[in-house]
């Protein structure tokens, strides 16, 4: 019987265990952040232990960073995070793209950007979008402190191995309709908990037709799904854009040698597979409270099925029967580590070239990190937006989660391209929609959703 | 880690769905560099009223005869969304020690395991039953046996047997991991050349 992906990355990190118990498997990088890791630090400095890997850790700054006038932290408990990781890397010999330096992002940005997410990896961080990074062939999930902590210490975790899921998509896309609908239909159609237990291998061809940035864009929402580890194949576009990365391998021919055995068998059994078809997809539009409440564009609102979606409603102060068409919008933002790489940003750029947003909007966006910023910028991206009237912000985790000063208004409605639209995600009573980025430069344009297939050539 | 053996407890019912993290504990309080004092945020846009301060009366949590409840009765996927552990350390902050679920997001389990609360999996039916309980009555939960004990009947639920003698005998992971040092020096040796420096 074949073998799949996950399989065998699987084999290749256990140190000891038995199959369905929980086993101790080697991480080979670890990304960590100002948020999650405080209190791993302090837990090995008051067991007296140290960092077994430092050079196997990288750290970054993202969730408490302001994206204007970055230096001046008015909020000092945000400033003593934030300083608190400058410490902690620098006392336990950490390498770290920290605070306004030129390596600087969002953690799940920085890691592929650096060259250190690579197939065959097993990657860690205390963020649950860490699953981006499986988009290049690597086991990457999201953990709590402890286990931050655990990973300093040891350079390992005990994990129980999941259930494996193929979720296979299928044709060809129409015009206007991208990989962050994918990820969206998946999640409407079978729900925010069907990936729990999974680790999801996401292949088709319509995934092999994606770059790479796209692919992020799927598995970083596979915890929208449940799943906490979203992976895919790696090819040819894997290897070139990992290749001549500052930390990619000093010898590219050993290791693409190695990664070309990864990709799943041909005959390998899963214990679930779902296949989407998408060139049946229309652009999505989340109405409610998770990233399941979400339709299609031409779509309307559900009926009240029970009393979570009664709440939803209610919180968002929507009925069933409307229609996405008919969301009054009053922020925009393009940002976060689903959908702030430079070809998120490219193609909202092109929606808005020469156009102005809508009089009572805002409109924001926010690079995911630092070389994301530079490389729009040398595009006359920046200017674009600007010219628009859109603002052109620092790196960051944004409004995404707000815990910088970015929030949307309470009761405003938000088209944006993050990834959760839960109650008070971007702000006290804030009311989030999840659409591409594509979605959210017509919505800003418009003032409200208009269909992306009508528009883009 | 404390230990967690037979554990009596009055219940408390939160029955909605998908619970997220961001809902346990909101961003705002993520800002912490320790690990306690999460508690009385736990909740806190659905616990208190807008000026953030008062509680709010139709909340749960606030009603008088809830507020010894130390088991949390709750929805499908409890704990998706964000890996913050702060959700773990403010539940257990809070008081709670056990929470049953129709089910848990895979990181939130972990986090609550490795903090002594118990994540135990109990199907609608049974937790239908739990949350009909009187708030005074006090349940027992029998890890080692693996039964929830109430007057309305007995319930067994499944562990992992190693997570379960973890929380059994209150073990420290990393303590228990550093017996393994040797083969994962062993391991770091045949890790693939063109990984190392």
């Amino acid at each position: 019987m074949g073998q799949t992906i996950f399989d065998k990355l699987w084999e290749r990190h256990v140190i000891t265990g038995e199959t369905f118990e929980p086993q101790l498997l080697y991480v080979d990088f670890h990304m960590i952040h100002e948020v999650t890791s405080p209190q791993a630090f302090q837990g090995l400095r008051e067991a007296g232990r140290q960092v077994r890997r430092p050079d196997l850790t990288f750290g970054t700054t993202d969730h408490n960073v302001p994206t204007v006038d970055i230096f001046n932290i008015s909020d000092l408990i945000s400033k003593n995070q934030i300083d608190t990781l400058a410490r902690n890397v620098e006392e336990f010999g950490i390498d770290a793209a920290t605070h306004g330096s030129a390596r600087q992002g969002i953690v799940h940005m920085v890691g592929p950007e650096t060259g250190n997410a690579q197939p065959g990896k097993v990657i860690v961080c205390g963020d649950s979008h860490t699953a981006t990074n499986g988009a290049f062939g690597a086991i990457a999930f999201g953990i709590g402190t402890s286990e931050v902590e655990h990973v300093f210490a040891t350079q390992t975790l005990w994990q129980v191995k999941p259930k494996q899921m193929k979720v296979d998509f299928i044709g060809k896309p129409a015009k206007g309709v991208y990989s962050k609908d994918f990820i969206l239909a998946l999640i409407a159609k079978h729900g925010v908990d069907a990936g729990v237990g999974y680790a999801v291998e996401f292949t088709g061809e319509a995934v092999a037709e994606l770059e790479m940035e796209e692919r992020m864009t799927i598995c970083n929402m596979a915890i929208e799904f449940g799943s906490k580890i979203g992976l895919m194949n790696p090819d040819q576009k894997t290897y070139d854009y990992v290749a001549g990365r500052e930390f990619s391998p000093k010898d590219m021919a050993a290791a693409i040698a190695d990664w070309e055995t990864l990709p799943s068998d041909a005959d390998a059994v899963y214990d679930k597979v779902i296949t989407i078809d998408v060139s049946k997809l229309a652009p999505m539009v989340t109405w409610g409270t998770n990233p399941e409440m979400g339709i299609e564009f031409t779509e309307s609102f559900p009926e009240i099925k029970d009393f979570n979606d009664e709440r939803a409603y209610t919180y968002m102060d929507l009925k069933p029967g409307g229609k996405p068409s008919d969301i009054d919008l009053g922020y925009v933002f393009i940002g976060s580590c689903t959908n702030a790489r430079l070809s998120d940003l490219q193609l909202a750029a092109d929606i808005v070239k020469g156009q102005k947003i809508a009089s009572k909007l805002t409109a924001i966006v926010v690079p995911g990190s630092r070389p994301v910023k530079e490389a729009a910028e040398a595009l006359g991206l920046d200017k674009i937006f600007l010219d628009a009237g859109f603002e052109w912000r620092e790196p960051g985790c944004s409004m995404c989660l707000g815990m910088n000063p970015d929030h949307v208004p309470e009761g405003v409605h938000c088209a944006s391209t993050s990834n959760r639209n839960f109650e008070g995600r971007q702000g006290h009573g804030a009311r989030t929609h999840l659409c591409s980025p594509v979605m959210a430069a017509l919505a800003a344009i418009n003032g409200k959703f208009v269909d992306a297939r009508e528009v883009v050539a | 880690m404390d230990k967690f053996t037979v554990y009596k407890g009055t219940t408390v019912p939160i029955m909605n769905d998908n619970i997220d993290t961001d809902q346990i504990i909101p961003k705002q309080f993520l800002k912490s560099t320790d690990k306690t004092g999460f508690g009385k945020n736990m909740f806190f846009e659905w616990r208190y009223l807008s000026d953030g301060e008062s509680d709010n009366p139709d909340f749960i949590l606030n009603h008088p005869e809830y507020r010894q409840a130390t088991i949390l009765i709750s929805g499908d996927n409890f704990g998706s969304g964000s890996s913050r552990e702060h959700a773990a350390w403010a539940i257990k902050d809070y008081g709670f020690h056990a929470v049953i679920a129709g089910s848990f997001s895979d990181i939130h389990y972990n986090n609550e395991l490795k903090n002594g609360i118990l994540p135990i999996v109990q199907p609608l039916e049974t937790r239908q039953i739990l949350a009909g309980l009187s708030p005074d009555e006090t349940i027992e939960i029998d890890l080692p046996n693996q039964v929830i004990r109430t007057s309305k009947g007995d319930f067994t639920f499944e562990i992992d047997a190693e997570w379960k003698r973890k929380l059994v005998n209150g073990l420290d992971d990393i303590g228990i991991t550093l017996e393994y040092a040797d083969l994962i020096t062993a391991y770091e040796k045949k890790r693939p050349a063109y990984w190392q420096a």
